[in-house]
């Protein structure tokens, strides 16, 4: 009879870049229980919140998360023109949508890489990673910053879109838009590739709704749960996007729901363009934020960014929590993984394209034996 | 000079060689906010490529001659960023990239968080920005190199490109 036998990885190893630790419980070469020890970059910016002003704290949420940068500042910014009682100008909340659609696409690509690293296919994570060298300069090009793109103020945006950024835009999207159908095509018709995804990890739909999944990995399962399409945020009233849905739920679907994503980012891209709103960029703010609690969410690449903020009349913030998709997504592999083999874990884990940074914040979690 | 002494010489020439022409380099990620981290994994991929300079990524400490370190230095990851420092063979060479390494940088006065990465384990080069662009982590990584053919530990450097501002008047 064979032996159960726990593997620990982490919080140092090859395979993720950020810090975490796993136990696996493994009877020979099968998993029969995954548990996941969480907050080796927990910083406490929840708390350091609460010692910032407002503006001071736009950069420190985006700092969360390197990835989603600007949907974090996003999420905030909306958060704290509500308890303020501004509306964003239409060509601010247009740009906003713009910027956080690029992102999408530099996610979603960073995300095949990482995942098609996993799966040990090479190849592809490098062809993915010199296209998504495209959408960061697009973003570089918008904003000056390849990462932390600094985008928000409160009560709008810091930069416009010029005529001659619109043409190199809208390039680098037609360029990408025929990259993403050819990686369509792979992670459809690569026979090895299938070997690794099809029927793996299948998460059906009431358990993906039970474990509360959000993002592309609810999507990937039927679940309709779309922050912008159900509550419409920025300028996705007049910009709507599509919702992209798989009922197969394994993690072909995963990357199939991500990646036909890209094409509606695409859309959206040329859409907002073509017909951005003319008006002036900001919105005059006050400096103390009137007392009040709000909660703001948005869609981030990963899934629902939830945000709650409390002010007490002051300029600094009483209270800000954030939940961050990643954390919402864990669940959905800790219960797919019993009963795969130890060498699909890597490829489980990169399905749900997890983000330590964001997700590391104060969480009680109650152990139940 | 004793013929002894020649041959030692001799060694550490091939062992500077060696070590300059192909330096493996771990990286950890001490509480950083993932932006510094993927420019790193950006420097490994076609564009702009370190694998020419012989740079690899490894995953054991003690494979590794450089510890790349990003992120400010959270109470958890304290002893273990110790332990993998411990861990990687002698000469090692610590590059810590971005600002929060160098300060803490937007977390300085977190709970969490202790500092830059010089309070825990020492370093020799600073790579600044937030995060650095991937050519300024290859000026720097360079750098190193260059500093490591002196087989001496590097000074410092500025990795501040000269100003490159038109007067457009």
């Amino acid at each position: 009879m064979s032996e159960k036998f726990v593997i620990p990885i982490g919080p140092q190893h090859p395979a993720l870049k950020e810090p975490s630790h796993f136990e696996i419980f493994v009877d020979g070469e099968e998993v029969i229980n995954a548990t996941l020890r969480l907050g080796y970059v927990h910083r406490g910016i929840e708390k350091g919140a609460e010692q910032r002003t407002w503006t001071q704290n736009l950069y420190l949420m985006e700092r969360i998360c390197g990835i989603c940068s600007h949907v974090h500042a996003l999420a905030f910014a909306q958060g704290v023109e509500a308890l303020a009682g501004v509306q964003a100008p239409p060509r601010a909340r247009a740009i906003r949508q713009l910027v956080a659609e690029l992102e999408r696409l530099h996610s979603h690509l960073l995300w095949l890489g990482v995942a098609a690293h996993e799966a040990g296919f090479d190849a592809l994570f490098m062809y993915s990673w010199r296209d998504r060298e495209t959408v960061m300069d697009l973003l570089e090009l918008l904003s000056g910053n390849r990462v932390n793109y600094s985008a928000n103020l409160l009560g709008g945006v810091k930069f416009d879109v010029t005529p001659d950024q619109k043409v190199r835009i809208l390039d680098g999207v037609s360029f990408l838009e025929e990259r993403v159908q050819y990686y369509l095509n792979v992670v459809n018709s690569d026979e090895t590739f299938l070997g690794r995804t099809r029927g793996v990890g299948v998460l059906s739909r009431e358990e993906a709704e039970r474990l509360g999944a959000v993002g592309p990995t609810a999507r990937a399962s039927g679940v309709p749960r779309d922050v912008r399409v159900d509550v419409p945020y920025a300028a996705y009233t007049e910009f709507p996007v599509r919702m992209v849905l798989s009922q197969q739920g394994d993690l072909q679907a995963r990357f199939v729901v991500r990646l036909e994503e890209l094409f509606e980012s695409i859309r959206v891209i040329r859409e907002i363009l073509n017909n951005l709103p003319e008006s002036e960029l900001t919105a005059r703010m006050p400096r103390r934020i009137p007392a009040g609690e709000v909660i703001s969410r948005v869609e981030a690449p990963r899934g629902e960014l939830f945000y709650f903020i409390v002010s007490n009349g002051s300029d600094k913030p009483e209270r800000v929590k954030v939940r961050t998709p990643s954390l919402a997504n864990w669940g959905t592999v800790l219960a797919t993984a019993p009963g795969h083999k130890l060498a699909d874990i890597p490829m489980l884990v990169a399905g749900i394209d997890p983000c330590f940074s964001c997700n590391d914040r104060t969480v009680v979690v109650k152990t139940v034996r | 000079m004793s013929d002894k002494d020649k041959g030692v010489g001799f060694l550490d020439k091939i062992r500077t060689w060696a070590r300059v022409n192909s330096p493996w380099a771990l990286h950890y990620n001490s509480g950083s906010c993932n932006g510094c981290d993927i420019e790193i994994l950006a420097t490994l991929t076609p564009r702009y490529d370190v694998e020419r300079f012989g740079i690899k990524l490894q995953g054991s400490p003690r494979h590794a001659d450089v510890l790349i370190c990003t992120g400010p230095v959270t109470m958890q990851s304290r002893d273990r960023l110790r332990r993998i420092y411990e861990q990687m063979p002698e000469p090692k060479f610590v590059v810590v990239v971005g600002s929060c390494g160098i300060s803490g940088g937007v977390f300085q006065g977190c709970y969490n968080v202790l500092g830059g990465i010089e309070k825990v384990i020492p370093v020799d080069m600073y790579i600044p920005g937030c995060p650095p662009k991937p050519e300024a982590i290859i000026f720097g990584i360079v750098q190193l190199l260059e500093a490591l053919k002196t087989g001496r530990k590097p000074e410092a450097v500025a990795v501040i490109p000269e100003p490159q501002f038109e007067n457009k008047a």
